[in-house]
């Protein structure tokens, strides 16, 4: 008989509104590594774990957005701190979902840090850039500031789990917005252990929440629902085009990536910062 | 009301005002308009034809072709030639100094075209003068000024324009909503079809006339008239790159729904339910005027009409008073008359739907005030309407009405007025009365809406992004925010 110690093993679980349950529906999924072994027995979400996450986005929306940008920089940066510290664990489950080996699963979450700090700068920076004063032709101080879209479902990219998963979520967040993110299907764990490193982060109750399970289940729930403003089809693959037509019910801004929009090793520009802001233009009166 | 203030009113009511009429043969009309393809007229005896009509008269103005399908695209091959072969390649100088020259012809033609615009829509006279057809040229003349500054647009060195972008625009601004479309497209790079409205078509093709007198390039522009099956044409055309519609949430749902399979580029200007919300310590007189041109401008066939009037309990009943008294002196009749404040009713449909809501608001509880006054035997009329003890589950608290009538309901605390105002599935235009500066900016933080007006209402300038939130529609139209919607950023 072997005396080596048994390891405890972690059951990875789904954030909504600040706490880690169990998917209601009681189901999960086994996560294999690319190569076949077995890393965990996944929450499966539901539609219904859906309906739960927008809630607790929509209740956080107003706390969030109304945050002072500086605020959520420092809150967005902390991610990137607690990311640098679990780096190794990280790496690990990275390498183990994506087949990568040690270097290349570490360059990844090294990419993935510096995109968490280059979105945290970009809080206190979006107004400026995307907004402006304008010079209308009459007595009036008028100015336009980018304000959030609202509460953002995420349908995060199949194939990287990490790096897509940040870069996917972390500009709808930077710009005040909420999100309810799906997890790659069969690479959802990094997103899991992302989850975990935002409890610590300060991150508030509902602003994040991360749902694994499968984007053709939960998607057409994000894109039909009334109360979610926003929705990003990175990750829904064919259904892209139908879930941008149920979209249309409610008038919901769509953000279909381009081939470049897919390639997470370049610097990402403004695009998805952009994706999900509203342009609020105000008319002041001048006058004595 | 006191017997002084019901003898005054009585006094003011029997003012009597010289007309001043127009004169309608400044229009120049001609008896029938072909499509505008690839630079010329088609022969109008070429296609199946409708009559646009006064609607302040019910009088024809002239008859109009209706574009078929085939028609359609034909457009779109031509606004492609043109894009493929002219525009694309064109330097971003030389497309300025064309959008340059379509403002100024439009300065130079403005009186004609105001009062064609008048005729056809049935808005005052001294409306098209002074807001639609001066801001129409001003709005080329800013865009054309951004042909050859893309590249400091902040969207990153060389960005490229879309292809060829097909416009719907609606019937309440007729050129001006042609402006609002063109210009743009046109500053990117793009070429362009444009569908005008059903009933008002005359202006965009008068437009057409200024095109080729600017020497534009054949394609560059196609105007094609015609009714909904026309632009339901033009939407699903695959020859279009992007699509920019103004009109009804409806519609625009419909349209987003249909080009989601391709993923064509989509912008979209909606309907609205605009809050005016008055406090305490508003500037009471001017929140008067600004309460009576936010909903009654241009009959309040306005998509950010101030169609909800919100105030505060305290002044409620003067502001009440005060207003219905400001009502009943509005000067509703000839739209040709340099008098008029308010003119007619765009058509017999959507007469029928102003009809069909304030029976709604009557059958639900709400009092109706009505402006007293005659109005003409023939054409679509209405007078401006105040609704008072409107709940918020009224329809008429609910619904876009798009014509002159204005619901009034009232809060305690700011917090209410903004819970009141954002209760409501769309986000277009919301005003703000208080001399309080940092009362009306917490209060336009909160508000869901695209443009918020302090101590004003219904203000538009090219510069000014316009444009909504939520099912009010994306996209913004004006200033450098307004060439997003046609580049490929």
């Amino acid at each position: 008989m072997s005396n080596e110690r048994l390891d405890v093993r972690k059951t990875y679980k789904l954030l909504i509104n600040g706490a880690f349950p169990r998917s209601e529906s009681g189901r999960s999924y086994e996560v294999t590594s690319s190569a076949g072994a077995f890393l965990g027995n996944v929450s499966w979400a539901s539609r219904k774990d859906v309906r739960e996450a927008v809630i607790a986005a929509r209740a956080a929306l107003p706390k969030w957005s109304g945050a002072t940008a500086y605020n959520r920089g420092q809150v967005l940066y902390r991610i990137a701190e607690m990311m640098e510290s679990r780096r190794d664990e990280f790496a690990a489950y990275v390498a183990a979902s994506e087949s990568l080996n040690e270097r290349e699963s570490q360059s990844v979450v090294n990419e993935t840090i510096d995109r968490i700090v280059w979105y945290a700068g970009w809080t206190d920076k979006v107004a400026q850039v995307l907004g402006g004063t304008n010079p209308v032709a009459g007595p009036f101080f008028n100015f336009s500031i980018p304000t959030p879209t609202g509460v953002i479902g995420v349908l995060s990219p199949q194939d990287s789990s990490l790096l897509g998963f940040v870069s996917s979520v972390l500009p709808a967040l930077a710009v005040g917005n909420t999100v309810v993110a799906v997890s790659s299907e069969k690479r959802p764990i990094p997103a899991v252990l992302l989850g975990e490193i935002t409890a610590t982060a300060d991150v508030p109750a509902g602003v994040l929440n991360i749902l694994s399970g499968v984007a053709s289940e939960l998607g057409p729930v994000l894109a039909t629902h009334e109360d979610v403003d926003g929705l990003d089809l990175t990750g829904a693959g064919d259904l892209a085009g139908t879930l941008a037509a149920d979209a249309a019910t409610s008038i919901k801004r769509v953000f279909r990536p381009t081939a470049l929009d897919l390639d997470w090793s370049v610097s990402p520009g403004t695009r998805r910062l952009r994706a999900f802001v509203e342009t609020s233009t105000v008319w002041h009166t001048v006058g004595q | 009301m006191s017997e002084l203030q019901h003898q005054s009113w009585s006094r003011l009511n029997d003012l009597e005002y010289a007309p001043a009429p127009e004169s309608a043969s400044l229009a120049r009309l001609r008896d029938s308009y072909g499509l505008f393809i690839d630079g010329k007229f088609s022969d109008p005896g070429s296609h199946s034809q409708f009559v646009t009509l006064n609607p302040a008269t019910e009088k024809p103005l002239a008859t109009v072709a209706a574009g078929s399908s085939a028609d359609v695209s034909r457009a779109v091959i031509s606004a492609r030639r043109a894009y493929d072969q002219v525009w694309s390649h064109m330097p971003g100088k030389e497309r300025a100094k064309y959008l340059f020259r379509i403002a100024r012809l439009i300065q130079e033609r403005a009186r004609e075209l105001a009062v064609v615009e008048t005729l056809d829509n049935g808005k005052p006279i001294r409306e098209s003068r002074d807001v639609d057809i001066p801001l129409a040229a001003a709005h080329f003349f800013y865009y054309a000024g951004w042909a050859d500054k893309l590249d400091h647009a902040g969207y990153g060195p060389n960005p490229q324009p879309l292809g060829v972008a097909g416009q719907i625009i609606p019937w309440n601004f007729p050129l001006l909503m042609a402006a609002w479309k063109l210009a743009p497209a046109l500053a990117a790079g793009n070429t362009c079809v444009l569908k005008p409205a059903e009933t008002t078509p005359l202006s965009a093709l008068i437009l057409a006339e200024i095109l080729q007198q600017a020497d534009l390039p054949p394609g560059v522009v196609n105007i094609v008239t015609g009714d909904g099956a026309t632009g339901a044409a033009l939407v699903s055309h695959p020859g279009i790159d992007k699509v920019a519609f103004t009109g009804s949430t409806e519609v625009g749902r419909r349209i987003q729904r249909e080009l989601a399979p391709a993923g064509t580029h989509l912008t979209l200007e909606l309907g609205g339910k605009g809050a005016n919300i008055v406090f305490e310590d508003a500037p009471i007189d001017q929140a008067i005027e600004g309460i009576i041109d936010g909903i009654f401008f241009n009959q309040g066939h306005v998509c950010c009409a101030g169609s909800r009037l919100l105030v505060q309990e305290s002044v409620a009943s003067e502001v009440q008073r005060r207003l219905i008294r400001r009502v009943e002196q509005l000067r509703v009749g000839d739209p040709m008359d340099k008098n008029t404040d308010v003119g007619a009713i765009n058509s017999a449909e959507q007469l029928a739907r102003i009809n069909e809501l304030v029976d709604a608001g009557v059958a639900e509880g709400a009092t109706r005030y009505s402006n007293s006054c005659d109005v003409p035997d023939a054409g679509y009329w209405f007078t401006p309407t105040v609704f008072t003890e409107v709940s918020q589950t009224h329809r008429i608290a609910r619904e876009e009405i798009f014509g002159p009538v204005l619901s009034v309901l009232t809060f305690r605390t700011p917090e209410e007025a903004v819970a009141k105002a954002n209760n409501t599935q769309y986000g277009l235009a919301c005003g703000v009365w208080s001399e309080k500066g940092s009362r009306t900016l917490w209060v336009a933080e909160r508000l869901r809406a695209g443009v918020i007006w302090s101590n004003t209402y219904n203000k538009f300038d090219p510069t000014s992004p316009f444009g909504g939130v939520r099912e009010s529609g994306f996209g913004r139209e004006g200033g450098r925010h307004g060439l997003e919607a046609y580049l490929n950023v």
